[in-house]
């Protein structure tokens, strides 16, 4: 039987009074109810090496085309919604940039519809959207997407639940190690407060990192409303990297 | 820098980030080639039939530089051209399908004798790194593990040419999961 959000509300209260700084979301957050038996009990194995781990996938030109960073263009018409343009740089923990790699996104229409069979919210679909793209980062670990506002979407974690506006990310740095899927939120988002998933990082700093900047200088007239997002990669140490180089 | 946190992938990454042959790390025929395949579980002993899986290793000669072209694009059109059947770009990209299972081909990797996985799934808030090893060949994260630990990173022959590796994110024989720092 799903809860009402005061349930949740309270619970994701409790976990935040609580917060220990943490970066990333404990796996065990039991506000978001599909958690409960994905995560693991047992701690992490912090392995004696990590040859493989400390080098990773590569991507190039033949990946991707520049057409794929754009994700008004992939359909004969126009979508519908507010156009956007989303840029930023992806960084790793010293602030260097991470050149060359693959930055892959994905998000609901305008209406907050997937073209995915599970999803059963009764929002339109707009023929003229997919709601995927991917680049490659340049010299300066920097990516563009241009694409479409989403809309909010209600799911089943608790009754009355809904995800606020979001652009999914995948992210790949130069060692597998730094390997991050997150999501990335509008500012001002009346439904951050309500949202489990974003509220599973309890720290409020580490949460403002996941919500972009709307920067008035990259929006452009009679054009695009412009989105400021930098990604910084975690891990592995920096002791390792150099043992792993 | 403060990192940027983690988010799950959610349910409906499913026509973004899966690839046609995302498994073939290898093409059918291709000579030592293996396959490795299994079931995710969750807590409840429940197959998982939203988990994607992606896999990073060394080559048969134990190269981990890696090569670009894992998802290929035709440069004419746009459209999908996948791998090109000849490069070995070290990575791979599955998800499992409705019974939770998946299944990829490549060949053992040389030198480091493991190939890398990570994990991410809808009500997963993070991703979780973990290794496949053909056998239990006394490495070093192998040693360190109790034995029924241990058995957890060490694919069970099937047949020739065909491992099974079963994942299990929480319970009993739960697999054992990294801390890469
Ligand atoms: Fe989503």
């Amino acid at each position: 039987m799903p809860e009402p959000q005061d349930v949740i509300s309270r619970e994701i209260a409790e976990l935040a009074a609580k917060s220990d700084g943490a970066d990333h979301p404990s796996r065990d957050y039991p506000p978001y109810r599909s958690s409960g038996l994905r995560h693991p009990h047992r701690p992490l194995v912090a392995p004696p090496e990590a040859y493989a781990e400390l080098r990773g996938p590569v991507f190039g030109a033949s990946d991707v085309t520049p057409l794929d960073g754009d994700l008004t263009r992939q359909h004969l018409g126009e979508p519908l919604g507010e156009r956007i343009t989303v840029t930023g740089r992806v960084l790793d923990r010293d602030g260097r940039p991470v050149r060359n790699q693959l930055v892959e996104v994905w998000q609901a229409n305008a209406s907050g519809r997937y073209p995915h069979l599970r999803d059963q919210h009764p929002a339109p679909l707009d023929p003229n959207f997919t709601g995927t793209g991917r680049c490659l980062t340049d010299a300066y670990g920097g990516y563009t997407f241009t694409t479409i506002k989403p809309g909010a979407y209600p799911w089943k974690n608790h009754v009355n639940a809904w995800r606020p506006a979001h652009i999914h990310f995948s992210v790949f740095g130069t060692a597998f190690a730094q390997r991050l899927v997150t999501q990335m939120y509008f500012p001002g988002d009346p439904l951050f407060a309500y949202d489990p998933i974003l509220q599973s990082v309890t720290d409020e700093k580490a949460r403002e990192r996941l919500v972009a900047a709307y920067d008035h200088d990259l929006s452009q007239p009679e054009w695009s409303l412009g989105y400021r997002w930098d990604i910084v990669l975690d891990g592995p140490s920096a002791t390792w990297m150099e043992e792993g180089r | 820098m403060r990192p940027t946190p983690s988010q799950t992938v959610g349910p409906f990454y499913g026509y973004a980030l899966p690839f046609r042959d995302g498994g073939d790390l290898v093409p059918s025929g291709h000579p030592g080639a293996i396959s490795v395949h299994g079931y995710v579980y969750d807590g409840a002993g429940a197959p998982v039939p939203d988990a994607l899986l992606e896999f990073w290793q060394a080559d048969a000669a134990g190269n981990l530089d890696g090569r670009p072209g894992s998802m290929r694009r035709d440069e004419v059109d746009g459209s999908f051209a996948g791998r090109d059947g000849v490069t070995f770009t070290g990575f791979g990209r599955v998800a499992t399908d409705l019974d939770g299972h998946w299944a990829i081909r490549t060949v053992p990797p040389g030198e480091v004798p493991y190939i890398a996985v990570c994990v991410f799934a809808r009500g997963l808030l993070h991703h979780l790194y973990t290794r496949v090893y053909l056998e239990d060949s006394g490495e070093a994260l192998l040693a360190s593990l109790p034995g029924d630990r241990r058995a957890t990173l060490i694919a069970e022959p099937e047949r020739d040419g065909v491992y099974r590796f079963d994942i299990r994110i929480q319970g009993d024989a739960e697999t054992v999961f990294l801390d890469l720092g």
